[in-house]
């Protein structure tokens, strides 16, 4: 088998990536897979081997080449590059975009579907209420249609804890 | 500071637990990953942060109604052997059994919850049951998260669920899993299609003793891999389901490797118990894999009068952790090879020889 990079030399790296639900092989030799820095254990990031290749870049180009840092807790993303693991739950707003990326590929869905701790369970409901009334508000409002907008307005004045949801739209 | 050893029960007693599907799903299990809000992940965590998160969350655990009669301990305070047996018991993983000093262990008398303070996420507790009942460990790790974030303040997100360090485990923080004994198919060549296909649904095959490990003993961990964008119900519905199916795919290969190759099974298994009553040395690797053709011939009633429970001792007690702990010198891996071999030999005097054929009335 040929490395699929200078298709010159007999390939002896072999890599299986799944993006999705594609998969995808590359076959490298060992200069090859070496320049790309692949049988190097150092660089070749725990998190790739733990959360599938291309995690740390998916996270490193979201941030546009800077290195982010967690503002909470100093984590940053040659930290998640290294262990695979978050410093903490800020982390998970601080590397939002990139994080985005990665639990698509390995989650079913995007949004937590299942257990609430009941002391959030009341507010979690009024959230998902506000944010159908808000949708129904913008696509009244895009319509021109002002009965109905009126309307959403009202109910979404009944949704408690709707005012300071309102003033953080603003 | 209560002991270990004098709290966990015997090894005879703890193989002595029944549950549905027995004979081929050794237990069941369901692990729920928390953190909670004002601290660092663990692994990230400076030492004081771990040890103020471990005296927050310790107590909490043991003021449980279920944790009434538990043992509850600080990782610095358990030695390296007490660690190990209970890895070897599937009470502690193997990340956690290299824990000190602010991580620790709340595991109840009758073992079916364990609770790790400061593993990956600063709580991970399971629920164990023997045989197959995934759903009955998801209700009883249920309860007690419920009673749980009563007292701890859980770091949840309205759009990502349950936080956790590491983002696989995001969302509901469960994992399922079942452990297997699949003798028939490994011997039947069928183990590897299983695998895939089990591989395809977004479920993880594994060994004895979780991510990494090979399957000793021909056991196997079939676990759920997603934990976002799919509730708890739902996935352990779905394990249950393939659970099932592994199961009746297990039924069906021993049926078959009895009708089309006789002679292999009962040659591999008649070996395996000429070795283990026989051998005056044995590594724990080759008495694991020779204990599991012997639980299959108990299983196709090659035993008369064995019960599989002996077996599943041996299969715990063998063990080097296990082993050790029952010796009061420290002893080289060589020389246990042949204290185990004593052992199995002595406990295996009063088994006979396995029968040539089933007895007729068999349905297996």
């Amino acid at each position: 088998m040929q490395c699929s990079i200078c298709k010159e030399k007999t390939a002896t790296v072999h890599l299986t990536q799944i993006v999705g639900d594609k998969m995808q092989k590359l076959d490298l030799c060992e200069e090859c897979a070496k320049a790309k820095g692949i049988n190097d254990p150092v660089s070749f990031a725990m998190a790739d081997m733990m959360l599938g290749l291309g995690a740390s870049q998916e996270l490193a180009s979201a941030s546009a080449g800077a290195d982010l840092k967690c503002s909470r807790c100093g984590f940053s993303q040659a930290d998640f590059k290294k262990s695979g693991r978050l410093g903490c739950l800020e982390c998970y707003h601080t590397f939002a975009e990139g994080l985005a990326g990665l639990l698509k590929t390995m989650h079913k869905g995007l949004r937590h579907i299942g257990k609430t701790p009941e002391a959030l369970r009341q507010t979690r409901e009024q959230t998902d209420r506000l944010k159908l009334l808000q949708k129904k508000l913008k696509k009244a409002i895009e319509d021109e249609d002002y009965e109905v907008a009126a309307a959403v307005r009202d109910e979404i004045k009944t949704v408690p804890g709707a005012a300071a949801k309102v003033r953080v739209e603003k | 500071m209560k002991d270990i050893h004098t709290f966990l029960c015997s090894p005879a007693e703890s193989t002595r637990r029944h549950g549905p599907h027995d004979r081929i799903v050794m237990s069941s299990r369901v692990r729920l990953a928390r953190n909670i809000r004002d601290a660092s992940f663990p692994g990230w965590a400076k030492k004081p942060e771990r040890v103020r998160v471990l005296e927050i969350i310790q107590p909490a655990v043991s003021s449980l109604p279920e944790m009434a009669d538990s043992f509850s301990e600080a990782m610095d305070n358990l030695g390296a052997l007490d660690k190990q047996i209970l890895v070897e018991r599937h009470l502690i993983s193997r990340e956690h059994a290299a824990k000190n000093i602010g991580s620790g262990l709340v595991v109840n008398r009758t073992e079916t919850f364990s609770v790790m303070i400061n593993e990956e996420d600063h709580l991970r507790m399971q629920a164990l049951r023997p045989g197959l009942q995934v759903r009955q460990a998801w209700n009883a790790i249920d309860t007690l998260d419920s009673e749980l974030e009563q007292k701890l303040n859980y770091a949840f997100d309205n759009e990502l669920g349950y936080l956790t360090a590491c983002p696989t485990n995001l969302g509901t923080g469960i994992r399922v899993s079942a452990m297997l004994h699949l003798p028939g198919l490994v011997l039947g060549e069928q183990i590897n299609p299983i695998i895939q296909s089990v591989n395809k649904l977004g479920l993880a095959v594994r060994g004895l003793y979780g991510e990494g490990t090979e399957a000793l003993g021909n056991v196997f961990q079939v676990s759920n891999q997603m934990t976002l964008g799919e509730s708890e119900a739902a996935i352990v519905e779905r394990l249950e389901k393939v659970l099932l199916q592994i199961i009746e795919h297990e039924e069906n290969a021993r049926q078959s490797l009895l009708e089309k190759k006789p002679k292999v099974v009962f040659n591999h298994i008649g070996r395996a118990y000429g070795i283990l009553a026989n051998a005056h040395s044995i590594s724990s690797k080759e008495t694991m894999n020779l204990l599991s053709l012997m639980r299959l011939g108990v299983d196709m009633e090659l035993f008369p009068g064995t019960e599989r429970s002996l077996v599943d001792e041996l299969f715990l007690t063998t063990q080097p952790a296990h082993l050790q702990k029952q010796l009061s010198d420290k002893l080289s891996a060589e020389e246990r090879d042949l204290i185990r071999a004593d052992m199995v030999r002595e406990r295996l005097k009063n088994v006979s020889r396995p029968l040539i054929k089933p007895p007729a009335s068999s349905t297996n």
